[in-house]
């Protein structure tokens, strides 16, 4: 627990601003979208701004409190889980859009901002911020930059890594620095934006966030495939890209995700079919009209049952909505629902569909599957009880297997959803000894006193000899 | 005043995977007003969640914060229509709140009497609240209430009173009793469903014509129509408020009161009670003696609007006048609609109320932002958290008046008072605050229209 001075410094030092010390207060603080994975705060702070964010640094620093940084906490790596005892940095009142420039359509933001409000801001001016992670509705900007947040349009669109012009960011020692700018091209020095997105908060605070935006697609047609197999719905995709076609949306949903899904959404899903593709297409209006019907042909050939096409926007929209309610609405079928994120190349992704099927019979498992097929981006889903030791058990096994064929097919433990807690214990393996260790080269310089988000992503003094699933721990 | 139990958590003591089924994805926190108002996780859903948990887990102990953290929910259950993986926090909420009266953390002398006089005197003894409704009809009738208005003495009651008093439902002359025969046949034709209507307590003493309107409709629709006489409260106040023994003493007593297996359906028009009702399979569900029956209850019972629907309601006809040949268009009226949290979150009834106000002739529906956000009325949230309630009153007030609508259609006679107030406060001098009416009293008007 943080001392009583500490927690008084800190309310002097930001004064207006909440500092949440009961009980009552923090519980609700101690975890982010992630099952199984909890831990008490000190103390939850939401500074208003960088000079805030800077002077509790600088404090924690003095009484070597460790800081955890969050959004809305909808995580799914763990990533800001707080660390026993630390103080928590809570951005959601830094919720301020700056700036839009529509001359060199860029967006500044707080990082305190939602996603969605991002995009709608950007949608009215004509303008498209394409990120749209899962929890877009709820996630903050600041959030998706630290976990380099990924979304449905990855595949033709990338992840956030790819609309960050510039950062501000408060470093472990309360320096704040702006990294990048709004110019095209910048070759001057390190890249160092780049290394601060997707650090999850281990390296300091971002608390300016400058986005590139695009010009809106003129047209966009959404069309839903159901098929008899698994295996058809993944050939149907390798055949769209070999055909070189790179669709916005390439989204795949199994069975029971399918069930769970409708069952929330109501949006006519046809509950009957194995594997079902959700497709969209954006662009100019000729160039959508001329890939909608290849793909649909591309869908037949592959013994689609049927190909259906979005009569409306809107329903384009519910449905894209509802698909991305699936990792929350297969939580109806047990009590705790373990969602992971490996990905293959694209190529390798039938493969991995086999596989995982394999995996839940052999540890007798239940998985649900689905995920962005069209960059290899696989959810697959335990489906479990975490008060069942020796189910958890088999969960574990089931998931180092499922990892380490990931990344056998040259892949990765995690396409999107960020290393934290979650899969710290599998990141060496993938990364090998000298970029695992550059790592903390890094971590060291930068922090030498590890108070930044500690023991996320990896830890600085290994203390496990083997890769565990910390999951269910 | 609750008897003193076992020192049991009762969170505890619940299925431990109703509170599993949430996983904290964060799906409710941008719909959930006491959120939005706040930006603090403990003032939502899955933060309230996660304190019902501490406590099952016995990490934390029912505390006084935790007690004021669940009379801070407004029970809207916007977070149950906004959540993927389908927490029950209905029950969730109603256990919590139990949990708390049991406590004792939040007791003192003035709440334990307001406490045992509504929960355990009035809204347990039908004549004692009816009594008391004929009362304050005198009092608004004689004129006494606006003479006690101008003069001032509405003072002596202290600030928190006085502050309310101007928000006293207006008491209707005749109650539903006096309005509606025990048993009334359809309007003509041969019968095709029997139905049992529910009068409801506010509803019966405020709003007795939204009752007589909902017997109309069901009989030009084919429908026979039962009314008990006297009924009694449903219990949905009291399940709402930690006082589960009363609602289950209450859902007991109602289904004491009729013989369900004449009846095809069983009616209530009002949004909050329709949503406790319903759940009268899950209240009694350990009764041994009425667990069968209370079975049979929720599955028989429905929302007005739903019912209609379920039947295929007849549409109104454009009023005679209108169709003589060179007869001027008749004028459009523009009309929004709210929805009471209970009838839309509670009973996922939403599409239905609309399909009937569509039907309406010579009325044009505009969607007002937010139309599922609870107004701040809440069961009695208006009178316990007038802060809050304030806030969600001008919000929801400057939504309905954006929308240039002169009428306001809403289902619950809780949102209809507090749109009522909100509105007349919302709008200047001399500006016509627009009309709040129940969708049913307008579609028993279309049909009397027909007949010009």
């Amino acid at each position: 627990m943080p001392s009583p001075e500490f927690v008084a410094a800190l309310k002097a030092a930001l004064p207006g601003q909440s500092v949440l010390t009961e009980r009552e207060d923090i519980l609700p603080y101690g975890f982010d979208g992630t099952a199984t994975l909890k831990g008490t705060a000190g103390a939850v702070v939401f500074p208003k701004d960088a000079a805030a964010v800077s002077a509790a640094i600088k404090l924690a620093r003095t009484h070597r409190v460790p800081v955890v940084t969050r959004g809305s906490g909808t995580g799914l790596s763990g990533g800001s889980v707080p660390v026993a005892g630390c103080v928590v940095l809570c951005l959601v009142d830094m919720n301020r859009i700056l700036e839009l420039d529509a001359k060199n359509l860029t967006l500044l933001a707080e990082p305190g901002v939602i996603t969605q409000r991002i995009f709608d801001t950007a949608d009215a001016a004509g303008l498209f911020y394409p990120p749209d992670p899962g929890s877009m509705k709820i996630s903050t900007i600041g959030g998706n930059v630290a976990e380099n947040a990924g979304g449905l349009r990855g595949l033709k669109y990338g992840v956030t890594r790819n609309y960050v012009m510039g950062l501000e960011v408060v470093l472990p020692d309360g320096a704040i620095a702006w990294l990048g700018n709004k110019c095209v091209k910048d070759v001057a020095g390190y890249n160092l934006r780049d290394l601060f997105i997707g650090s999850e908060g281990t390296l300091g605070v971002v608390t300016k966030v400058l986005l590139k935006l695009l010009p809106k697609p003129a047209a966009r047609q959404t069309l839903l495939a159901t098929y008899a197999t698994m295996d058809a719905a993944a050939e149907t995709v390798s055949a769209i890209i070999a055909e070189r076609i790179i669709p916005c949306t390439l989204e795949f949903l199994d069975r029971r995700t399918l069930r769970c899904v409708e069952a929330f959404a109501k949006v006519g899903l046809p509950t009957e079919a194995e594997a079902l593709l959700l497709i969209e297409t954006d662009g100019h209006p000729a160039a959508v009209a001329d890939e909608a019907l290849r793909i649909e042909a591309i869908c037949a050939r592959h013994h689609a049952l049927a190909v259906r096409r979005a009569a409306t926007p809107e329903e384009a929209v519910r449905l894209a909505t509802a698909r991305r309610s699936a990792f929350s609405a297969l939580a109806r079928l047990r009590p705790t629902t373990i969602l992971e994120d490996a990905t293959v190349p694209r190529s390798e992704l039938a493969t991995m569909i086999r596989f995982i099927s394999a995996v839940a019979k052999k540890h007798r498992v239940e998985i649900a599957t689905f995920g962005h097929f069209g960059d290899g981006n696989l959810h697959p889903t335990f489906l479990t009880d975490e008060r069942n030791t020796e189910e958890m058990h088999r969960v574990e096994a089931a998931m180092k297997e499922i990892f380490e064929f990931a990344l056998s097919l040259g892949g990765t433990i995690t396409g999107e959803h960020g290393v934290g807690l979650a899969k710290k214990g599998f990141l060496k393996q993938q990364l090998g000894d000298a970029s695992f260790g550059l790592l903390k080269t890094i971590k060291r310089a930068l922090d030498p006193e590890g108070l930044m988000n500690p023991g996320k992503i990896f830890d600085l003094v290994e203390t496990e000899a083997t890769p565990s699933v910390p999951h269910g721990a | 005043m609750e008897p003193d139990s076992p020192p049991v958590s009762k969170l505890a003591a619940l299925d431990y995977s109703v509170l599993q089924q949430c996983m904290h994805c964060g799906m409710c926190l941008p719909t959930c007003p006491t959120y939005v108002e706040t930006g603090r996780e403990r003032n939502s859903p899955r933060g309230r969640i996660a304190l019902m948990r501490a406590i099952a887990d016995a990490e934390l102990e029912a505390t006084k914060a935790f007690g004021e953290e669940m009379y801070y929910c407004l029970g809207c259950l916007a977070c149950t229509t906004a959540c993927p993986a389908g927490v029950d926090y209905a029950v969730l909420f109603e256990t919590a709140r139990a949990e708390v009266e049991k406590s004792g953390q939040l007791r003192t002398p003035q709440r334990n009497a307001v406490r045992w006089f509504a929960l355990r005197f009035v809204f347990m003894r039908p004549r004692v609240l009816r009594a008391i409704g004929r009362l304050l009809w005198l009092w608004q009738a004689s004129g006494l209430q606006k003479t006690s208005r101008r003069l001032g003495l509405t003072r002596l009651l202290g600030k928190k009173l006085a502050g309310l008093e101007p928000q006293t439902p207006v008491i209707r002359r005749q109650f539903s009793d006096g309005l509606i025969e025990a048993v009334e046949a359809p309007t003509k034709g041969p019968r095709r469903h029997r139905v049992l209507v529910l009068t409801g307590c506010v509803q019966d003493l405020a709003f007795s014509d939204v009752n007589r309107a909902t017997v109309d409709v069901l009989r030009e629709n084919g429908c026979e129509v039962l009314t008990p006489r006297a009924q009694h409260c449903c219990g949905s106040l009291h399940a709402h408020n930690g006082d589960e023994d009363a609602a289950r003493e209450l859902a007991r007593r109602q289904l004491d009161a009729v013989d369900l297996s004449t009846v095809d359906a069983i009616i209530s028009n009002a949004g909050g009670c329709g949503s406790h009702l319903r759940h009268y399979d899950h209240l009694l569900h350990d009764d041994a003696r009425y667990a069968a029956r209370a079975v049979e209850w929720s599955r028989k019972m429905r929302d007005i609007h739903e019912w209609l629907v379920e039947i295929d309601f007849r549409k109104p006809q454009p009023p005679a006048a209108s169709k003589v040949p060179g007869a001027p268009a008749a004028s459009t009226t523009a009309l929004t609609y709210h929805e009471s949290c209970h009838l839309c979150h509670g009973q996922k009834v939403s599409r239905q109320p609309r399909e009937i106000l569509k039907s309406l002739p010579g009325v044009e529906l505009r969607e007002c932002a937010e139309a599922t956000w609870c107004c701040g009325s809440a069961g009695v949230y208006n009178i316990t958290q007038p802060e809050t309630a304030g806030w969600l009153q001008t919000r929801k007030v400057g939504h309905v008046l954006a929308t240039g609508a002169t009428l306001v259609a809403t289902a619950n006679p809780g949102c209809h008072l507090q749109l009522e107030n909100g509105l007349k406060a919302g709008c200047a001098p001399g500006e016509c605050a627009p009309k709040v009416v129940h969708p049913i009293v307008l579609l028993a008007q279309a049909y009397a229209a027909e007949r010009g």
